[in-house]
């Protein structure tokens, strides 16, 4: 186990961490049950409204912090209509955790080792110091809903009530 | 004048909170280096040669006498009594320490002010004509749309990690004051064949390495979709701009790469989808921004004391014709005060000169004071009737130099006096042209004008866009400038060329003494500056002129050939 | 032939202050560069460097600059970027050169 999740609550164990991830590539080759995807950050999210229903949850990569194509990513891919699990994974640091929030994120995926440097209280604070975002107030607060707590840990969870595209 | 919302004080405060954090937590170690240095920068801290620098945003240049005066106070409680007014519309201070910098955030919060992304990959400072609201030719004041970019820009979550940074400027005149098209974005308010209005919009454009003129992605942009078409060319940006190569990253290169048609298909097709989930901007915020630019209180007041003086005072003529502008009531003009008292440092204001120039503002301009792209001070609403005490308060301070436009009225970029990017410094170049052709007594002689410096590549000193651009280098270990012609920063918007091989330090003053001499010569007559007369000559008289020798050999070459 | 390996001087910015220090004979880090202590091996130099980078919450960015040595041991900027770091600006009498 060398991950911890970070969600709004707190820090956690990763549930996922012997779980089998899908490339885009697979995926569009037709799947047959749920599956967890994992989708680079140079893929394009345009085809994924046609799978919603099979995925359980979509990892994005950060390869460094300074690599902001994630934040753009997760937003469209909301935009797109995707209403589960969205988990941000790699080196994102604390002061990024409001903004992957805000951008669709629900959840991230950090080192043991940047763990105990950032420990749980400074990502929590994130939240906590929240004045509110300029942009909810010009456009107002996006439709997008939270995702179910740890709403991939369903293994029951029905390809029709995961979320279809709503556009 | 744009006064901070409850939840603008409420988000600054946050944020300088934030700051505070993480200034304690890089001290304690919980931060590294690496991961603090995106963090401050995005609250404009940079650590420079000797010191750190903190640049504070003036957003679309506008300011209150109030904010001038606690811009004087931050530069006397925690620097060295002077600030420097940059070429994006920011002031930077130049020798803050690191633990006092909250504080000092603290101090801007208290007046509407705050140095968010002034720096990092993010969307910097938005920045508009300097003669927004008062220019005779503006077609409408640009500062709203700046400041609904502000808010929208401010902390979006999406862009804080950009390829690189991004700038965008606004115009709402047809003269181009705000280079608009050396921006990323450059966005021109224009009236449709319908009389509607709507934007312009302009992408691509920027200067540093790679210097290139912005092209037009939208010929008419409908006011109602700015946000969501913004945002659309922000999207496409982040998710495909190259991050591989710091010199490829900035959008112009995308544009440059992917071909303008294509660039625009995608901006459109995310455009379209953008469109599909936007209700319009909140209705209330529009309202309160386009009150808050309201045109000012104007008094219709006589002038005989400014015609009197006219007459009068030759000191006085001088400088009303280079300093003052035509304000869009025949009854105003528009002051332009100069910070390039020969000498001196282009940019610097001292405490007492910003002290001076807000008890100016709050008595003759309704308050008002803006900062220029060619580091100058705008008083932007002066009636007729003032334009004395304002001259007389400006002497006193310092600040009446008469070289608006001229050859001493030159921007030039910190450089390797005080950025840790230098190649070289500018400063000291900038000040040897300036003494030197006011001894010589040409400046008037010269006329219009423009001479551009930078210390490095990076372009902040604008220098391809002056009639005259410099660029320090370092050539071996040795400071060498780089001389390029022709460029233009105006609606005529041109990139300079290089002439030749760069001069040393010493060589490079003289070399401007024969390019300007032989500008005298060839010009039709006192009427035509020397942009013009380049244009209309070419650039070789002024190549032979920087390069005597050099055409000589040429010259002799071809003699021995034809013989 | 070993290639000949300029003196080298170790600086860096000091975290809270920001200004411009040097690292001397004794391991500590001082204010001037003529007082840093002068590396003419490269791999005293490196490793000296790559122990110092450990103090990370002390100073920021240190790195390696060429040094000419007087006859008397005196290390001197080699280069103009970093004699304005030693100095301070040339447009007004700050920084070091300030500094008594
Ligand atoms: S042009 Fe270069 S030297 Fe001048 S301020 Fe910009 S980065 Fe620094």
């Amino acid at each position: 186990m060398n991950s911890i999740i970070v969600r709004d609550d707190g820090f956690h164990e990763d549930e996922l961490s012997e779980a089998v991830f899908t490339s885009l590539e697979t995926l569009k080759t037709g799947v047959e049950v749920p599956v967890y995807l994992h989708l680079e950050n140079d893929e394009d999210p345009a085809c994924l409204p046609l799978y919603f229903c099979w995925l359980r949850l979509i990892r994005i990569p950060f390869p460094d912090f300074a690599d902001g194509r994630g934040f753009s990513l997760a937003s469209a891919i909301r935009r797109l209509g995707y209403q589960g699990c969205l988990r941000a994974r790699g080196h994102l640091i604390a002061d990024q955790y409001r903004q992957a929030r805000q951008s669709g994120f629900d959840e991230v995926e950090i080192g043991k080792g940047l763990a105990a440097r950032q420990p749980e209280r400074q990502w929590l604070v994130q939240l906590a110091n929240n004045p509110g975002s300029y942009q909810d107030r010009l456009f107002g607060k996006r439709p997008v809903p939270a995702a179910p707590k740890s709403g991939h840990l369903r293994p029951e969870l029905s390809p029709s009530s995961a979320g279809m595209p709503t556009v | 004048m744009y006064n901070y919302s409850e939840f603008d004080e409420t988000f600054v405060r946050a944020r300088v909170a934030e700051f505070r954090g993480q200034v304690e937590r890089r001290i304690s170690g919980a931060l590294t280096e690496e991961e603090f240095k995106p963090l401050r920068l995005k609250n404009g801290l940079y650590l420079q040669l000797h010191a750190y620098m903190l640049r504070v945003a003036i957003p679309y240049g506008t300011l209150n006498s109030r904010q001038m005066r606690q811009l004087a106070m931050i530069a006397d409680r925690w620097d060295k009594g002077y600030g420097h007014f940059t070429t994006r519309q920011n002031v930077q201070f130049n020798w803050p320490g690191l633990g006092d910098v909250p504080d000092i955030l603290d101090a801007l919060a208290d007046v509407s002010m705050h140095a968010i992304q002034t720096s990092g990959n993010c969307i910097r400072n938005v920045t508009a004509d300097h003669f927004a609201g008062a220019a005779s030719d503006e077609c409408e004041d640009p500062r709203p749309t700046a400041e609904l970019l502000r808010q929208w820009s401010t902390d979006h979550p999406e862009f804080q990690y950009l390829p690189r940074k991004f700038k965008i400027a606004v115009t709402g005149s047809r003269a181009d004051r705000a280079v608009t098209r050396a921006h990323d974005i450059g966005l021109r308010l224009i009236t449709s064949e319908e009389e509607e209005t709507g934007y312009q919009v302009l992408v691509g454009g920027g200067l540093g390495r790679t210097p290139m003129i912005a092209k037009i992605i939208r010929p008419f942009l409908p006011r109602q979709h700015l946000l969501p078409y913004i945002e659309a060319i922000l999207r496409v940006y982040n998710l495909s701009g190259r991050r591989d190569n710091k010199y490829k990253a900035r959008i112009k290169i995308l544009v440059h790469e992917t071909g303008l048609d294509e660039l625009r298909s995608r901006i459109e097709a995310e455009f379209e989808r953008r469109l599909a989930d936007f209700a319009g901007v909140d209705q209330g915020v529009v309202a309160a921004i386009e009150e808050a630019f309201a045109a000012p209180a104007f008094v219709a007041r006589p002038n005989n004391r400014h015609l009197d003086r006219l007459d009068a005072d030759s000191n006085y003529r001088e400088w009303v014709r280079t300093s003052l502008a035509r304000h869009k009531r025949p009854d105003y003009g528009i002051v332009t005060v100069s910070l390039k008292r020969v000498g001196g440092t282009p940019g610097d204001a001292t405490s007492v000169q910003m002290t001076a120039l807000a008890d100016l503002a709050e008595k003759y301009s309704h308050d008002e004071l803006r900062v220029s792209h060619e580091q100058n001070i705008i008083l932007p609403h002066v009636s007729r009737a003032d334009i004395p005490a304002v001259y007389d308060g400006l002497r006193a301070a310092g600040l009446a130099s008469a070289n608006v436009g001229l050859i001493s009225d030159i921007i030039a970029c910190p450089g390797m006096d005080y950025c840790a990017l230098a190649t070289a410094r500018s400063i000291p170049v900038a000040q040897d042209i300036a003494r030197r052709f006011d001894e010589l007594g040409l400046e008037k002689e010269i006329g219009p004008m423009k001479i551009k410096i930078s210390g490095c590549i990076n372009a902040c000193g604008h220098h391809h866009v002056g009639h005259i651009g410099i660029l320090g280098l370092d050539r071996a270990g040795v400071e060498n400038y780089q001389i390029t012609l022709g460029g233009d920063a105006t609606d005529k918007a041109a990139i300079g060329r290089r002439a030749g091989p760069g001069f040393s330090a010493e060589a490079l003053l003289p070399a401007l003494e024969r390019l300007v001499d032989r500008y005298l010569v060839e010009r039709q007559d006192g009427s035509e500056s020397f942009i013009d007369c380049y244009r209309r000559v070419g650039e070789a008289p002024f190549k032979s002129a920087l390069y005597p020798g050099a055409t000589q050999r040429r010259t002799r070459f071809r003699r021995r050939k034809r013989a | 032939m070993p290639r000949k390996f300029t003196p080298k001087i170790i600086t860096s910015n000091h975290l809270l202050r920001g200004d411009t220090i040097y690292l001397s004979p004794s391991g500590k880090w001082v204010d001037r560069f003529r007082q840093a202590r002068v590396f003419t091996d490269e791999t005293e130099a490196t490793q000296a460097l790559a122990a110092i980078d450990r103090q990370r919450n002390i100073h920021v960015g240190a790195y390696l600059a060429d040094a000419s040595v007087s006859k008397d041991g005196v290390p001197q900027p080699a280069h103009f970027r970093e004699q304005f770091r030693d100095t301070g600006p040339s447009n007004y009498f700050h920084g070091k050169q300030a500094e008594v």
